[in-house]
């Protein structure tokens, strides 16, 4: 997409009014406050009525070493007037606040894009950790961008002088100014930052007035470096949004909303036990706060305690919910399997990042398909549900919750590291759109003679919810393999088969209690299907919308209940002559789909931590159909090299 | 136990605890015994069957639930502290017994041990140790002794044995009672246990007569039990072996040691009195040797704090005061605008 920042025509303007949308990358030191910037100008953009979407991009490490190139964290917001779906392929913006930001960023901008540098940053020492021998600022090295050079932390330490700040506390405040510089280049109100800095500071009214001042200094900058220089004011359109009440949300809030939601449905008290683990503790943190809704959290003492604490919940009546990532996960592997025999509700979260082992702490994946559908001992089948976006959580929680307690059975919610973090505006909804699923507990014997028969099923395969402290309905329940209806221990041949068989319809029998897969955009056949699940709906989306508008016969089918699938999901797929799977992992869903159906599911696979690019999907989507990829469309976003080149899988 | 304030009995008798399934030890194991005092305590303590629960993880003692007439649950291995944690954070109401063992609870489930009781919860925690791991057919256990021959230590293991009751108290446990299975005095502990409001620990020693037969008939048998059982009462006199030995602190090395009473004058022996709040006795009585010193049973330590479940409950009401759980509030909770047709900011 064009920039709206050069002062002459982008070089490939994709037939988008120049103001449409704009990518802005603000990266500096991870102490720098890099993501709280981010944070206030998200809302500053969302309260200009803009569509948005963000990436928040940090690295492991709390404070790394100051000014090295691991140390960088960033923040990616693409904003415009028109229906915004990714974080943008590449920045039209960067602002770069030590030269390590400005190495490990600047390849990823676009050409004639603006580069925001504080030289103040740009010392010998500082340039020798970024691993430049001279400083790019004077070398040309970013002759093929516009570059607005000047000494930010001076000043910072000018407009911060009156409070009598320290100099290591007064440099603090050189990201409100940069936040300020920020807000008037695309007219922004700067109210909502100066009533966020006042609350925020409330106990130290200094600290409030200095961040505010530093604010305005960056705001007044700008105002008068607009007569020379590549610096422009710019007014972004707000989008044509659906009437109605908005907010912005990020994935790990959505999900922590829709388990309340969730939980009210049912009509149950929620436990959540967790254990703090990164991109997923944000939902412990959040739902923690909620105690008015009948929600009681438990910080365990690792991640097995946490599942087993909710497993335990829920055989006492309440909604039993338990959160990780990947390795947290694996940990909770064989408790799912005692959940899964017992026949017990629970909803497990995982918010996936790069694995294996440790692997990409606080980077995106979608690698763990696999260990959800398919990674405990024995045939343990239960639910799988991808979530697509950061609002699109909030009902797959809803989801999750209906069908755990409704088929007594764990459900998997998929998210990443992407969606659990990034943020996008959110319609509020109405809470009574969503249909009640109230649970019943069985209080009465259900057998002839007065037998208590605790694993007698229903017509969807759920056996009763039984309370203990309900009287004269004492029984027992374990892992071990149980007798039909009575529960009781039994490990004859005849009954594992039946028992086997009754989890696994049961769990397949979900498919007929969702809705039939629908055609995310495009035709219900043709030739060519785009099938994500999860995060990449996108690239996936923007990627299909551009090819389509080009005349390209593609459709774009997103997956949101990955297991079991959507009863028509087959023939849906036949109807289309060719099927690529874009996924951030070597091809799991293309192997499920493949195994599912037998048809010939090709793979687009990225394992570099980041999200797919708009262009990386088009450019597959041309190659599948053989249509030049260069040309109007497509062609302006080359892949970069911070964001490392798709590999494509070889077809095993 | 669930309230400091006295409930109503409930009636039953022993059978009412009995269930219908075919109870499955081989025959001559301890766990017959401890399930036998368990029914005979049930009743006595005024337990309600449908408020019971009895929470186990893996291994011999952990079919136990199965055989109680209350609502049980058979988990995984060694987590069931982890699971009873839950039960009773979600009902409070419910009294939880935890049913574990030597490799269960010792072992792969030392961390939830552990952490059950430095946050005590309100439960009654029986641990099997019968020094061996029976269900796997006779592997050494944490517990096992230093040169313990078994299938996987055919040398003799060389680790040294983890001592249940003082890691118990280095948990931070307010209550630690020993017993063996078929002591007649079992049950009273089992009543101790469930007066205490919190985390209860009990180390059961239970006679493995397949893989560990006998192993501690030392101090179990009968005969000459009287010279190696240190019965402890509050406010009693530390004596055994008939009123002739008693147990007296050595001020100026700062341990225990036995002494000799005579003419049942224990004051002049210097035998002290069980205190069952004293921490430091507590420590030094759980850490006796047994040969030079006797094995010390009953109540060793109870001294009730607070309770991690009515903490949280707490947490929750204060948390839930004077709010309403209106979801729609919640959900537009923070900065919001309202689009209408055209845009503005609100």
């Amino acid at each position: 997409m064009a920039t709206a920042l050069l002062d002459q025509p982008a070089p490939h303007d994709a037939g988008r009014s120049a103001t449409d949308a704009v990518v802005v990358r603000f990266a500096g030191d991870s102490g720098d406050g890099m993501q709280l910037t981010g944070g206030q100008f998200t809302l500053s953009t969302a309260l200009a009525g803009n569509d948005l979407a963000t990436f928040p991009d940090f690295p492991a490490e709390i404070r790394a070493p100051q000014g090295t190139l691991f140390g960088v964290s960033a923040f990616q917001i693409n904003f415009g007037s028109t229906e915004i779906d990714t974080a943008g392929d590449a920045p039209d913006v960067l602002v770069a606040m030590n030269p390590a930001a400005l190495k490990t960023n600047v390849d990823a901008l676009k050409p004639g894009g603006l580069i925001i540098v504080d030289t103040g940053e740009f010392t010998k020492r500082n340039l020798e950790k970024a691993k430049y021998a001279v400083s790019p600022i004077d070398d040309g090295s970013l002759e093929k961008w516009q570059v607005l050079a000047f000494d930010i932390s001076a000043l910072t330490l000018e407009a911060v002088k009156p409070f009598g700040l320290g100099n290591k506390e007064a440099l603090r405040c050189k990201n409100m100014w940069t936040l300020g510089l920020a807000l008037w280049m695309f007219d922004r109100d700067r109210k909502p930052l100066t009533d966020w800095l006042n609350g925020k500071f409330a106990k130290n009214p200094v600290l409030a007035q200095a961040n505010i001042a530093a604010l305005n200094a960056g705001h007044a900058y700008g105002e008068t470096a607009e007569l020379s220089g590549p610096l422009k004011q710019h007014h972004v359109a707000a989008v044509d949004s659906a009437p109605g009440l908005y907010r912005t949300v990020t994935g790990a809030e959505a999900i922590s909303l829709g388990l309340v939601a969730g939980a009210q449905l049912a009509g149950l008290p929620m436990f959540f036990g967790g254990y703090p683990i990164t991109p997923a503790s944000a939902i412990l943190h959040n739902l923690v706060r909620y105690k008015e809704f009948g929600i009681t959290t438990f910080q365990a003492e690792d991640e097995i305690a946490a599942i087993c604490s909710a497993i335990g919940a829920s055989y006492a009546g309440q909604l039993g919910v338990t959160s990780s990532s990947g390795p947290g996960i694996a940990l909770k592997g064989e408790a799912m399997g005692l959940a899964i025999m017992t026949e017990l509700p629970l909803v497990i979260i995982n918010s996936q990042r790069g694995g294996p082992s440790t692997g990409l702490p606080t980077k995106t994946e979608q690698s763990d398909l696999y260990q959800a559908i398919y990674g405990r001992n024995g045939d343990a089948p239960l639910p799988v549900i991808a979530a697509r976006s950061p609002s699109d959580a909030f009902e797959c929680a809803i989801e999750a919750c209906r069908i755990a307690t409704q088929y007594m059975t764990p459900v998997m919610l998929l998210t990443d590291g992407y969606i659990a973090n990034a943020a996008e505006p959110w319609k509020v909804p109405d809470p009574a759109s969503f249909a009640p699923f109230p649970v019943t507990y069985l209080t009465t014997r259900n057998g002839e003679d007065g037998e208590l028969l605790p694993f007698k099923r229903d017509e969807k395969g759920a056996r009763p919810w039984i309370k203990p402290g309900t009287p004269d309905m004492m029984h027992r329940i374990g892992g071990i393999e149980k007798a039909i209806d009575t529960g009781h221990i039994d490990y004859s041949p005849g009954v594992h088969q039946t028992q086997t068989d009754a989890r696994k319809a049961k769990v397949d029998g979900v498919a007929s209690g969702i809705p039939a897969q629908e055609v995310t955009l495009g035709t219900t056949s043709g030739k060519l299907a785009i099938v994500g699940w999860g995060s990449t709906y996108g690239p996936i989306h923007q990627a299909v919308r551009r090819a389509r508008r080009r005349g390209l016969d593609v459709s774009q089918i997103h997956v949101r209940h990955v297991w079991p699938l959507p009863a028509n999901l087959g023939d849906l797929l036949r109807g289309y002559d060719k099927i690529l799977v874009p996924e951030m992992n070597t091809g799991q869903f293309k192997t499920v789909l493949r195994d599912q159906y037998l048809v010939d599911a090709h793979p687009l696979t990225k394992t570099s931590g980041q999200p797919f690019t708009i262009a990386e999907i088009h450019a597959a989507i041309c190659e599948a159909l053989g249509a030049p990829i260069e040309g109007e469309f497509g062609g302006e976003v080359d892949a970069d090299t911070t964001q490392l080149p798709s590999i494509k899988a070889v077809n095993p | 136990m669930n309230d400091m304030t006295p409930i109503a009995k409930f009636p039953t008798t022993l059978k009412d605890w009995e269930t219908d399934q075919e109870v499955r030890w081989c025959p001559g194991c301890g766990d017959y015994a401890i399930l036998k005092a368990v029914q005979r305590t049930m009743p006595e303590i005024g337990a309600d069957p449908a408020k019971t629960v009895f929470v186990s993880g893996i291994g011999c003692s952990s079919r136990f639930p199965y055989y109680m007439e209350s609502y049980g649950f058979h988990t995984i291995h060694g987590r069931a502290p982890a699971f009873a944690t839950g039960i009773k954070l979600a009902n409070p109401e419910l009294d939880v017994w935890i049913v574990t063992g030597d490799g269960d609870g010792m072992s792969i489930g030392g961390n939830h041990t552990m952490h059950l009781l430095r946050r005590n919860l309100d439960c009654q925690i029986m641990l099997f140790n019968n020094e061996i791991y029976g269900l796997t057919k006779g592997q050494y256990s944490p517990t096992s002794r230093v040169g313990t021959t078994s299938p996987t230590s055919p040398g003799g293991s060389v680790d040294r044995p983890a001592l249940p009751c003082a890691f118990a108290l280095g948990s931070g446990a307010r209550f630690v009672a020993r017993g063996f299975d078929v002591s007649k005095e079992l049950p009273s502990v089992l009543k101790a246990a469930h007066a205490h409001k919190g985390a209860a620990f009990i180390e059961i020693f239970q006679n493995c007569i397949v893989y560990n037969k006998d192993v501690f008939n030392d101090f179990a048998a009968p005969k000459g039990a009287e010279d190696r059982q240190l019965w402890l009462q509050n406010g009693e006199p530390m004596v055994f072996a008939k009123g002739t030995k008693g147990i007296a602190l050595d001020a100026e090395k700062l341990t225990l040691t036995v002494v000799d009473v005579t003419d049942g004058d224990w004051q002049a022996a210097g035998v002290i009195v069980h205190d069952v709040t004293n921490r430091s006795v507590a420590h030094m009585l759980v850490e006796l040797p047994f040969g030079p010193f006797p094995m010390a049973l009953g109540v060793i330590y109870d001294d009730p704090r607070p309770t991690f479940e009515a903490a949280v409950m707490e947490q929750n009401r204060v948390g839930s005061v004077g709010k309403k759980p209106d979801l729609a509030a919640l959900l537009s909770k923070g900065q919001t605008w309202t689009v209408d047709g055209e845009h503005h900011a609100g």
